[in-house]
This record gives C-alpha cells, sequence and structure tokens, in this order.
C-alpha cells in the first residue's frame, strides 16, 4: 500500500472514530452524523497530506512532527468553528496526525523508481 | 658418523620447508600457517607491490598428483569470482619443484575469533554474508564440503570471506568423473575441533553433514546447508554442534529452529539452498515468521507487537485518551 493510501484510510478510520465518540456526549447526540462525516473528511484531509508529505520527506521525526501540526492545524480550525471545545477537539486530533505520521513513515512505501 | 641434534634437525627442516621463490615475482615474508600438505606464507609481489598468500606444497607431501590438486583448487577459485571467496592471483611450479598457488592476503580475524564483538543482529548478518558466495557457488555447480568457523575470515574492514576451498567438489552441472577426483582434493587447515583427513571421509567433524561422515560418493549442495547450520549454532551458542543438545540455551526459538532444520539428518528435511536459509534468517531479523519455526498464537500475537511496539503502543494511548475523554464527559 503507498503512503498517500495509508494515510487516507488511517486518517478516515481515526477520524470516523474520533466524530463517533461524540456520541457519549449527550447535547452532541443529535448531529452525530454531521459530526461524523465532518471529522473522518477531516482526517481524510490529514492523512493525505500527512501521506504526501511522508513521499517526500523520509524522515521518522518530521514525519510525526508534521502529522502533529496538522492534526492539531485542522482541529484547531473545526474549534474555531464549534466556537469552543478546543481541548477536546485538538488533542485528539493531534493524535491522530502524530499516529498517521508515525504510520505513514514507518509502513507504506515510497513513489516506484523509475529505470532511465 | 656423529648425530646431529634434535634442535638442528628441526632448524634443517624449517629451511627446508622454506619455499625457493627464485625467479618468480615473489619475495618471502614471512610464514602464516601450515596444513595437511602444504603451508601458507606471506609474500610480496614485487611486480604490483602488494602482500599476498602463497599456499606452497610440502616438500614430502604424500601422493604424486598432490600438485595436479592445488592447481584444480586454483582453477575452482578462479572460477568463483566473487567479492565473498578470496581471488587466486596466480599458480605454478617454484624451483624447488613445489607446486604453488598465489592468493589474496585477508588481514583479519577468524569467525571464530571475531563474534565474541558481535551482538546477535550482527552475528545473524554475517552468516547472511557467509551464505551469499556459498549460494553463488552452489550456483555454478561447486560444494564447499568443509565449512567451519575456521574458514571464515572477517576483513580489517568487515568483509566476509569464505576461505579454504581445497576439498570443493564439482557437483551436478560438471562432467561426470571429475567429482571423484576433486572429491580427494587439498587438505585444508584445521584447529583441534575437528578431523580432516586425505581419503573417503573428508571435512571437519561437528561441521560435517552424516553423509560427508559416511564417505557417501552422492553427496550435494545441501552438506553444506548443514555446515552453515552448524556455523549458525556455533555463532549462537558459542560451542562447536557436537554438543548441540545442551547448548541452546537461551537462543530464540525460531533460530534453533533454522539450525535444526539446516542440520536435519536426513537432507531432504534441509533447506534447498543456502538463499532458502538465508531468507529465514532474514524473516526473522525483520520480525516476521520463519518457515522453520510454526509458531502459536501467543508467539505470533508477541511477535507482532514487538515488530510494531510502537505503533501499537500510540494507539492504545490514543484510545485510553479517549474512553478518558467519554468517562469525563458523562460526569
Amino acid at each position: 500500500m503507498n503512503k498517500v493510501l495509508l494515510g487516507l484510510l488511517l486518517g478516515a478510520i481515526l477520524g470516523a472514530i474520533d466524530g463517533m465518540t461524540a456520541w457519549f456526549t449527550p447535547e452532541a447526540r443529535a448531529e452525530i452524523a454531521g459530526i461524523v462525516i465532518g471529522s473522518t473528511i477531516k482526517g481524510i484531509i490529514a492523512g493525505i497530506l500527512i501521506g504526501v508529505f511522508a513521499r517526500k520527506v523520509h524522515s521518522l521525526a518530521l514525519g510525526i512532527v508534521f502529522g502533529l501540526g496538522v492534526g492539531l492545524l485542522l482541529a484547531f480550525i473545526v474549534a474555531q468553528m464549534q466556537h469552543g471545545y478546543y481541548f477536546q477537539i485538538m488533542l485528539p486530533g493531534g493524535m491522530v496526525g502524530l499516529i498517521v505520521g508515525y504510520a505513514t513513515q514507518r509502513y507504506g512505501h515510497g513513489p516506484k523508481l523509475q529505470q532511465t | 658418523m656423529k648425530n646431529l641434534s634434535d634442535r638442528v634437525v628441526a632448524r634443517l627442516q624449517a629451511e627446508m620447508q622454506l619455499p625457493d621463490l627464485s625467479g618468480t615475482r615473489y619475495n618471502l615474508v614471512r610464514f602464516v600457517a601450515s596444513g595437511g600438505m602444504g603451508s601458507v606464507w606471506l609474500a610480496e609481489d614485487t611486480v604490483l607491490k602488494r602482500r599476498v598468500a602463497l599456499k606452497v606444497l610440502d616438500l614430502a607431501a604424500p601422493g604424486g598428483d598432490l600438485d595436479v590438486r592445488l592447481f584444480r583448487e586454483a582453477r575452482i577459485l578462479a572460477s568463483l569470482e566473487h567479492p565473498g571467496i578470496a581471488p587466486v592471483h596466480d599458480a605454478g611450479t617454484l624451483a624447488d619443484g613445489r607446486a604453488f598457488c598465489c592468493m589474496k592476503y585477508v588481514e583479519g580475524q577468524t569467525l571464530a575469533e571475531h563474534i565474541a564483538t558481535l551482538d546477535l543482529r550482527d552475528r545473524l548478518r554475517v552468516l547472511e554474508r557467509i551464505a551469499e558466495p556459498l549460494d553463488f557457488a552452489h550456483a555454478r555447480g561447486f560444494i564447499h564440503r568443509d565449512l567451519k568457523p575456521d574458514n571464515v575470515m572477517i576483513g580489517a574492514f568487515g568483509e566476509v570471506l569464505v576461505m579454504d576451498w581445497g576439498l570443493a567438489k564439482v557437483g551436478l552441472t560438471s562432467p561426470a568423473g571429475e567429482e571423484t577426483e576433486i572429491a580427494t582434493a587439498v587438505q585444508p587447515t584445521h584447529n583441534g575441533l575437528g578431523v580432516t583427513g586425505q581419503g573417503s571421509v573428508l571435512g571437519t567433524r561437528g561441521y560435517m553433514s552424516p553423509e560427508q561422515a559416511r564417505g557417501d560418493v552422492e553427496i550435494d549442495r545441501r552438506t553444506d546447508i548443514f555446515s552453515l547450520g552448524a556455523i549458525l549454532t556455533f555463532m549462537l551458542t558459542g560451542s562447536a554442534p557436537a554438543d548441540l543438545p545442551a547448548a541452546f540455551g537461551s537462543v530464540p526459538r525460531p533460530l534453533r529452529a533454522i539450525c535444526e532444520k539446516a542440520m536435519a539428518l536426513d537432507p531432504n528435511a534441509r533447506y534447498r539452498s543456502a538463499r532458502e536459509m538465508t531468507a529465514d534468517i532474514t524473516h526473522y531479523l525483520n520480525g516476521e515468521p520463519v518457515s522453520a519455526y510454526p509458531e502459536g498464537l501467543v508467539e505470533r500475537s508477541g511477535r507482532v507487537f514487538a515488530r510494531h511496539r510502537t505503533a501499537v503502543v500510540l494507539v492504545a494511548v490514543y484510545l485510553i485518551m479517549r474512553v478518558l475523554f467519554i468517562l469525563f464527559a458523562r460526569r
């Protein structure tokens, strides 16, 4: 599996899990479908960005830092839209970015070398 | 007539053993080692200004065709051009009538001396590199037949060389008849671990396959696989494979299984090639399942966890964090 696809899938899965946990917050339960979809899209975007980065840069440390940064940034944007819950949104968002950053550096293969 | 003292006789014998290098491009530097039928000398190539190893037959070497066998060994080495095999530069006859073979002089340690400084993973990587020239030789129809730690040299820059192809046998790819002739080839040097003799049984005890020890004519590359397994056992346990049942101790089970498969009494139960064996070693190094060892669910889980420890920990931390968030949200 290539790194971009790996990032996309992992971001989507973790994003969906992220969104589904909102069900345990009573006041958010009514909007659970929108939250899950939004969170999954956020995860996919983060996963693709981190996957592309992993394709270009082969460094575990930089991959983790980039993943964390992207996860936090996207989560911050979502928190801004929600007008609150910064901690509850940004901590898991950053964590998802970190995991995807690690996974895309450690696993998945890069672009195939072209023979000249 | 007056008798000569033992000391004088010994001195005379030593002088007689000195190869006469007059008329050659080599200058003698010093004695290196002696073997069953000859000796190895360090010499300087005066033309190319480099140090070389000269393998020279003894004057009183038994049998009349040892020079033919030495030249045959030289031809075998010449046909095996591989970074893991010390190249032969020259062969011929000295002024004193002794046959010689000039090879690359390898400065370094034998495997037996070197492995004490290596950890487990590095030992396994060395074994992979021993298997490379062996696989190369097998592909060209040669069987080494005397693989042992003393016949593997680790060079000053970490290069691994399989030495002493004096017992090498031409396998199935060569014309019939060649096998039997080379089967009684040059005796290699050896230490106290084993016996190398000329005749029907050739090799070193503990590293020699059962079929080779029996003197079977029909041996193939699997006899080297046995020796490779014995070398791996030695590298893992530090003791000669003769002590096999008791020596394994804390050696990981997959590695033990690799040794046991390589050293199976039945050649059909062994790895079919050195490459197949090293594939298992590589799998082990990569934390992947080893073909020689059918692992249980617990072992498989442990291996997968060990291989993906960081990823598992990260996901676990994430899930714990999520559970804590849920619990706090309910309050």
